[in-house]
């Protein structure tokens, strides 16, 4: 019998509850090597967690095809978990839905700011017909984290990290490193 | 876990295994993932569709790979490296689930060091060497343009895991060809002198575009099912979207005849160009010289 956290006070296989949420909470704050002020709960990729008789079953959606994090992460959630007791810790891959940017919680758009990162606006609505094409190189309205000013310049469409892209603001000049909308 | 310098990232005994002295010593990209063969396919034949996209993408990144440090800006070798990560990433989730398919257990590792020349399945496009930086954006842009159209209609494939593969790999590739387009259209509207390199990079690579439409019997049958995509079904949209960018940058697709395989036998039946020998070369090299080496 598996149970997911929510599903009552205590799950068969004598379990308490608590040791699911204990789980979801350590495995929740493993954080991106590569962004290290999220952690797979404010990316949204930790998809599910379950405890069946102390066998721990995480489930994790890749952010990019390539992440090279995604090694680490899986790693460290297995580690991390190691060290807090729970022995038997199986890490699946979750590829479908693929991730998007529109999954990063609040609280991770707000760490992402304040980290000097403009946050992932809205991810393209997919509508029907060939995929867009898009000759223009800045995207209107991302918003400068340091001076909040909206007059900004993409000035490279990659970046350090597969996930983000580089702007410069017009206004107070800083130059910036911005999530891209998948 | 997080480490205060690289060296304790290196040093410190943090993994059961030993890592690869080669390919990547990291888990499996399918793990805890259902990869049973969908009812409609053959597993064999499953498994040569895999290798054909997996291939793609695997020369194409390795070819992307050698332009870094090579790139007229650094912000260029970024985009360069980055667009060659997702394509690696790709091709490790194509390769590996050809070796679940086939049943034969094969791994990524095993099908990228351990083939032939004659067991790749990519089209030539892909292996073939640039001779500038324009001519690397005309195939970047050949090649994402066909690739996007081909993986979106691979979205509603018969086979989970192939249709979850190309769920992610649209967006990823959506960048990459906004990405040459951009510069295709940067140069080709820009001086005399970069339009006529960019005229120059589009001649070199529209012989190896016809390939890119021709299926095998191997695609045929797997489109019939509802598995494959038919690749002779893409050319509307392809040709759509290089007229956009063609008009934008002011340039003409050349007239050119598709480049003739042996006995009608290119690319995706392993029959390559003198290219590809020496991109395995490199790209083999130290698994075959010191076979299983880990460090």
């Amino acid at each position: 019998m598996v149970s997911t956290i929510g599903a009552g006070p205590r799950v068969s296989g004598g379990e308490p509850s608590s040791r699911l949420a204990t789980a979801r909470r350590i495995a929740g704050s493993v954080t991106d090597p590569e962004l290290p002020m999220l952690t797979l709960a404010d990316l949204g990729i930790l998809r599910d967690i379950r405890l069946d008789r102390g066998h721990v079953i995480v489930s994790l959606t890749p952010t990019y095809s390539g992440c090279p994090a995604m090694h680490e992460m899986r790693r460290d959630v297995s580690s991390r978990l190691a060290a807090a007791g729970f022995t038997d810790v199986e890490v699946r891959t979750v590829l479908s839905p693929a991730w998007s940017t529109d999954w990063i919680t609040a609280a991770g758009r707000r760490k992402l700011a304040a980290a000097g990162i403009a946050p992932p606006q809205a991810a393209p609505l997919r509508t029907a017909g060939p995929v867009p094409l898009t000759l223009s190189t800045s995207r209107a309205g991302v918003a400068c984290p340091l001076c909040g000013s909206a007059d900004t310049e993409q000035t490279a469409a990659f970046s350090a990290t597969a996930c983000k892209d580089l702007y410069r603001c017009l206004t107070c000049a800083e130059p910036f490193e911005h999530v891209k909308e998948i | 876990m997080g480490f205060d310098t690289a060296y304790e990232a290196i040093s410190e005994e943090h993994d059961s295994g030993h890592r690869w002295a080669f390919g990547t010593g990291f888990t499996d990209p399918l793990a805890g993932v259902d990869t049973a063969v969908p009812a409609e396919a053959d597993g064999s034949e499953l498994a040569e569709y895999c290798l054909m996209l997996g291939d793609d993408a695997l020369i194409m990144s390795h070819r992307l790979q050698q332009w870094l440090a090579r790139a007229p800006e650094l912000e260029e070798d970024t985009a360069l490296a980055n667009i060659a990560l997702d394509l690696l990433g790709q091709a490790r989730l194509l390769l590996t689930r050809a070796g679940r398919a086939d049943g034969s257990g094969r791994t990524e590792d095993d099908y990228a060091f351990g083939r032939t020349e004659r067991e790749f399945r990519n089209v030539r496009l892909a292996e073939i060497t640039d001779t500038d930086f324009a001519a690397l954006i005309a195939r970047l842009f050949v090649f994402s343009t066909w690739r996007l159209a081909l993986l979106d209609r691979l979205r509603s494939s018969a086979d989970p895991v192939l249709a979850a593969v190309a769920g992610q790999g649209v967006k990823e590739i959506t960048y990459h060809r906004d990405y040459a387009a951009q510069w295709l259209i940067r140069l080709g509207d820009g001086t005399d002198y970069s339009r006529t390199r960019m005229i120059a990079g589009l001649a070199a690579v529209a012989p190896y575009a016809a390939e890119l439409f021709e299926p095998t019997a191997v695609e045929e049958r797997l489109a019939d099912v509802g598995v494959a995509v038919d690749p002779s079904g893409l050319r509307t949209e392809f040709d759509d979207v290089l007229a956009q960018v063609l008009a934008q940058a002011g340039l003409q697709w050349p007239d050119a005849h598709g480049l003739a395989g042996v006995s009608g036998q290119a690319g995706r039946h392993g029959v390559h160009t003198e290219a590809m020998g020496y991109l395995l070369a490199e790209l083999q090299s130290v698994a075959r010289a010191m076979p299983g080496a880990t460090w």
